[in-house]
This record gives structure tokens, C-alpha cells and sequence, in this order.
């Protein structure tokens, strides 16, 4: 009856720390705390920034005097390269948190219904919000999204393709130039198409316009996260397609794209974060506007950037109400789009 | 037949024996083999495979020099020897698979039923079609479904098949998986164990009905029951086709192999050693580099 004999077995976990081990971790973060509190009260030391750091610093002081104790001078290495870590990660989640929270805790006194049915077309900025809206905004956003994913997600991954599949003799040349596109500063890529298309052309600014200006931005990020995503399938696959009798282009096709399927979302939803907030592009392509514009290759549109910018703009505490609102919706659509486009993604996977 | 390949004198399944096998044992294998009905190059199948002064380069590195090998049809010729002696890399100029390496280069002839598969203007793509292969690790394509595996290549070479069921069936069949996945056609072949999805790649292989498979190392990756229901398959396939199967393993030459070539490097770039029936190579071997290979005093 070996099966009875395996049964009374209880499972243990001989790793976790013991209740020794977590009592000298509270201990340590007691000290740290209190000395920390007390170091503050008698230096000149003010607010939470010091607070913060003196912390870390006597935390790793007082755990390193423990460790020393039961593991030597190894275990207090370990011990600093674990909270440097911590406090690496800390301070970039606490940035995060920060902007995230600044961002829906001022957003949210302004928002209501009508602030995201209403237009501004017969209310300023510099009303209080409660009449008016910015869903014309929201609508240009994405109209300027849209034509920058139909013209930016084919352009980077065909790109990515020719870098990583076929690999020419100009692969070289555009490794480079897409490095050193990646580097334009956002406003260039405006004055580019304001130099090129608007000062020569009949053409006047419009979200198309935009939108080419947005590729711009966006093709180099997508280009490089797809490239990215390429080479990580396996070459064994590749060759498993050319060796039965394949093209290359059947077997990028039917075998390496279909395996890399849910990288390349990802490679266009880092390609729609990196645009989605850009304002400055905007101003010289697709101006302001107050008002629904539902054509996308004539007159001003209104989008949310430039919504936010305004509203700075305009200084008084109504306005920057509207500037912090606007963002909070602008995060809003960002996430929507990503939730679909990961949804998307994986029911694709799923299908079969 | 298989009961010859799969089981020695004493009945014993090869795999399930001591490590320290003798060598004397392997030519037993072989010669249980050869004894056991074959037929060696008796079966006109009208096509055959042969390299003429291959040598290939991996840019300045000259890792194979002047091979000349026949390959007749319906035989399984087994390539031996130790790493880095140029085996896979004969294997894969065998179909082309070479060129794909940046920087490569070779020289001499490869036929197909007498057509050289380098000459210039060639169709490429019809050479792999006629010569199949099979990689070291198992590589099903992971956004497939297991039927869409083995129809892959109908696809990929854009072939016309009246009745793609069948084919599914009869490709699975001969790879000795069809009643281990015929209820789950539609799962993803992830889900497959290694030699599940080994011979799945055999089915696929077989779908675009080649006169020639090559096998790299297909069994190094997998567990000793796996090994054996492919080597099943490999007796079972070479009944209608030529196969070239490179291995580290030696009993696996003499279980599945009607003819063995050995290769090696001293130094220099790859060269055949020597050639010729299994069973004389494994006991009486003319050079006695072979011989201190296949007696296990090196390699």
C-alpha cells in the first residue's frame, strides 16, 4: 500500500523563510522606520523625499548588520544588490503611480457625460466645465490614429520584413536611417510635412495631413519592435517551410508573420502609445478646431493633444480643469484601444 | 521485417539493452538486418541520388571536401561520425538547404535521377519538393492546427489535392500517428509530446509525396520509445522512397540502415571515410579509422 504511504506525506516548503527569518525582516524595517523618523525630527531634514531615501539607506544599514551576522560579507552583497533593485523598481513604480493618480484625481472633477457627447462650439475653455465637451476631439484622435496605423503598421513591418527575412544589400542603409528616425524630435516630422506638402501643394491642413506627420513618428518604433519579434522565431521554421518546396514569400507568408502574429500587435500598440500624445506635430498639420469635422482630408480638426495644450494655455484654473480632464480621456481612449487590440490578438490564437 | 530492425537474436528491443553494448552486437543488428529479407537496391523505383566531389564552405572554412556517394533508390543509407565531421552539412547541400546559411559556398554535383540540382535556371523549389526533410529538433508550425501541419506543405508549394482528408489520413498513417491524434486534428500541435511532434514533421514531409527524405539527427532529441516508433516509420517509408538519415547513434544505423558512410575530420575539412553495406561496416570494416570508430575506441 505504497499509495497510503505517499498520501500521509504533508507538503512542506523547506525554502520559505522561517518564522525567524521574517520576524529579523520586520524587525529591520521597524528600526529603519523609527530611526528614520528620528533622524528627520533632529536634522534639518524636511518633507518626504528625505524621508524616503534616508529609508532605503538605514534599512539596508540595520538589515546588513543582521545578515552579516548569520550569512558573512557574500550575504550583504546579495542583500545590496537586491534592495538597489528594489529601489530602482520602486521609484519608477512610484512615478508611474503618481502620474496615473495626479492624472484621474484632477480628471475626474471635470468629467460628466456631456463633457464627452458636447463639442466646444458653444463653449470656451475658460467656461467652467458642465456645458460643452471635447467627443469632436476624441473623434479627431482617432480619425488621426487610424490613417497613422493604415499608413505606419504595413510601411514598419514590411520594413521589418525586408531587414529580417530578406535581408539585402540595403538593409544596412535603413538599419540606420530607421535608428536615426526613431531619434527625430516629434515637431520636425510637422515641419517636415508643413514644408513639403502644405507650402507646395493646394493642400491645406487636415487630419490626413496629420496622420502622415504621426507616421513619420510612428513607422521607426514599429519597424524595430517587429524586427524585434521576427527574429525571434526560430529559424528551424523557416527552414521547415523552404524545405518543402516553398517560396520565400509563402513561407514569410503561411509560417513566419502567422508565428509572430501577437509580437506584431504589440510592435503597433508601442507604435500608437508613441503618438498618441503628440501635440506638436498637430499644430502645424491639423491646426484646432471647436467642432466635429468628419472629413479626414479637409480643415481643421480638433484632437485631444491639442485640447490639453489650450487649456494650458489659457492659465486660469478653468482651463487647466479642461487640460486635466482631456488627458484623463485621452488615457481612456489609449486603453480602450489596447484592451481591443490584445483581445484581438488573442481570440485570433484561439480561433482554431 | 520490422520484427528484424526492432529486436535482436534474443528477442530483446534494442533500446531496452545494457549501454556497454558490444560492437560485436551491432553487426549482429546489421547482419539480422541484412538477412532478414532485404532487398537491397532490388526495387526499381527509378530514381536515385547521387553527390559528385561535393564540397561545401562555411566562407573561408572549408568544412567538406570532394564526397561522392550513391544513393540508389529505396535504400536507407545511414551517415555516421563524430561532431563536426560535415555530415549535416553533406546532408543539407543534398536539397539545397545549404545556400541558406549567409556566406556559403560549394562545388561539384548533385543528381536527381541524373539532373544536376545546382544547374543554373533550375527550379528550386520543385528540387525540395522531390527531396523532403526532416530537422534535428521537431519544428511544427506553431500557429497551425495538427491537420493544417501536415497539409502545410499543399499550401506552401501551392499544390492542387482533390481530397485533403485522405491525404491528412494517409500521411499520418504512414507516420505512424494517425490513431494517436485522429480524434484532435484541430488541436495546436504544441500540445504533442517531442516525438508526437517529430513525427508529425514526417507526416509533413510526406504530404508533398517526396522521392527523397533526408533526416537529420531526427531522433537525438527524443526519448527511447520515440526513437523506436520512428525508426518503425523509417522501415515502413523505405519501402517506397530513398532515404539518407544522419545519426549519432550507431545502433540506430545498424537497426534502420542498409547502407552506412562514414565521415570524418582530422583536422582538416570533412571527408568520407569510407562506404558500403551496413552489416560489413559494422564488422568488418576496411579502413581502420571506421573501425576504431564503430568499436567505440574514439568519437
Amino acid at each position: 500500500m505504497t499509495q497510503t504511504q505517499t498520501s500521509a506525506a504533508t507538503p512542506t516548503r523547506p525554502w520559505a523563510p522561517t518564522l525567524k527569518d521574517r520576524a529579523l525582516t520586520v524587525t529591520s524595517i521597524l528600526l529603519a522606520v523609527i530611526l528614520d523618523v528620528l533622524i528627520v525630527a533632529v536634522t534639518p531634514l524636511k518633507g518626504k523625499i528625505p524621508y524616503f531615501f534616508l529609508f532605503f539607506i538605514l534599512w539596508f544599514i540595520v538589515d546588513s548588520i543582521f545578515v552579516y551576522r548569520a550569512k558573512g560579507q557574500k550575504g550583504v552583497r546579495d542583500g545590496l544588490a537586491a534592495k538597489v533593485t528594489l529601489f530602482g523598481a520602486v521609484v519608477v513604480v512610484m512615478v508611474v503611480a503618481s502620474i496615473l493618480w495626479e492624472t484621474i484625481h484632477r480628471g475626474l472633477k471635470g468629467i460628466n457625460l456631456e463633457f464627452f457627447t458636447g463639442t466646444l462650439r458653444n463653449t470656451s475653455l475658460f467656461d467652467p466645465l458642465g456645458s460643452g465637451g471635447i467627443a469632436h476631439a476624441i473623434v479627431g484622435t482617432l480619425m488621426l490614429i487610424a490613417i497613422a496605423i493604415i499608413f505606419a503598421v504595413p510601411m514598419g513591418i514590411l520594413t521589418a520584413l525586408y531587414l529580417t527575412e530578406i535581408k539585402g544589400k540595403a538593409a544596412g542603409l535603413i538599419q540606420f536611417l530607421v535608428q536615426a528616425m526613431s531619434g527625430v524630435p516629434s515637431v520636425v516630422a510637422g515641419l517636415f510635412i508643413y514644408a513639403a506638402i502644405i507650402l507646395n501643394t493646394p493642400l491645406r491642413s487636415s487630419a490626413f495631413l496629420g496622420g502622415l506627420a504621426l507616421t513619420i513618428l510612428m513607422v521607426p518604433t514599429v519597424t524595430r519592435t517587429s524586427q524585434e519579434v521576427l527574429n525571434l522565431v526560430p529559424r528551424d521554421l523557416r527552414e521547415a517551410g523552404l524545405a518543402m518546396g516553398a517560396t520565400q514569400w509563402k513561407t514569410v507568408a503561411l509560417v513566419v508573420v502567422p508565428a509572430a502574429r501577437s509580437g506584431l500587435i504589440t510592435a503597433t500598440i508601442l507604435g500608437v502609445a508613441r503618438i498618441a500624445g503628440e501635440t506638436a506635430p498637430l499644430l502645424f498639420t491639423v491646426g484646432v478646431f471647436d467642432s466635429y469635422n468628419f472629413n479626414p482630408i479637409k480643415g481643421d480638426q480638433g484632437s485631444l493633444p491639442t485640447v490639453v495644450w489650450r487649456g494650458l494655455q489659457g492659465g486660469t484654473p478653468e482651463s487647466i480643469q479642461w487640460a486635466w480632464s482631456t488627458i484623463l480621456a485621452l488615457l481612456i481612449v489609449v486603453l480602450i484601444m489596447f484592451v481591443i487590440a490584445r483581445a484581438f490578438g488573442t481570440r485570433q490564437m484561439k480561433r482554431k | 521485417m520490422s520484427e528484424n530492425i526492432t529486436k535482436n537474436e534474443n528477442g530483446t528491443i534494442m533500446s531496452d539493452q545494457d549501454k556497454t553494448t558490444t560492437p560485436s552486437s551491432l553487426s549482429d543488428v546489421a547482419g539480422a538486418r541484412a538477412a532478414g529479407g532485404s532487398r537491397v537496391g532490388t526495387r526499381a523505383l527509378g530514381t536515385g541520388l547521387e553527390a559528385r566531389g561535393v564540397h561545401a564552405w562555411f566562407d573561408k572554412h572549408h568544412a567538406l571536401a570532394d564526397v561522392s556517394l550513391d544513393f540508389s533508390a529505396g535504400t536507407v543509407t545511414a551517415l555516421i561520425g563524430p561532431s563536426g565531421c560535415g555530415k549535416s552539412t553533406f546532408i543539407r547541400t543534398l536539397n539545397r538547404m545549404h545556400e541558406f546559411i549567409p556566406k556559403t559556398s560549394m562545388a561539384g554535383q548533385v543528381l536527381l535521377d541524373g539532373k544536376d540540382i545546382y544547374e543554373s535556371g533550375i527550379d528550386v523549389t520543385k528540387i525540395r519538393l522531390q527531396i523532403g526533410m526532416v530537422f534535428q529538433k521537431p519544428n511544427p508550425f506553431p500557429s497551425m492546427t495538427i491537420g493544417e501541419n501536415v497539409l502545410s506543405g499543399i499550401k506552401l508549394a501551392q499544390l492542387k489535392v482533390s481530397n485533403q482528408s485522405e491525404l491528412m489520413e494517409e500521411c499520418l498513417t504512414r507516420a505512424g500517428l494517425w490513431n494517436e491524434v485522429k480524434d484532435r486534428l484541430g488541436a495546436h500541435a504544441g500540445g504533442l509530446s517531442g516525438g508526437q511532434q517529430q513525427r508529425l514533421c514526417i507526416a509533413r514531409a510526406l504530404a508533398v509525396n517526396p522521392k527523397v527524405l533526408l533526416m537529420d539527427e531526427p531522433c537525438s532529441a527524443l526519448d527511447p520509445g520515440s526513437t523506436l516508433r520512428i525508426e518503425e516509420t523509417i522501415s515502413e517509408l523505405s519501402k517506397t522512397m530513398t532515404i539518407v538519415i544522419v545519426t549519432h547513434n550507431m545502433q540506430q544505423a545498424a537497426r534502420v540502415s542498409d547502407y552506412t558512410a562514414f565521415f570524418l575530420s582530422d583536422g582538416g575539412p570533412g571527408q568520407m571515410i569510407e562506404v558500403g553495406p551496413t552489416n560489413e561496416i559494422f564488422s568488418r570494416p576496411k579502413d581502420t579509422r571506421t573501425e576504431n570508430y564503430v568499436t567505440g575506441r574514439f568519437g
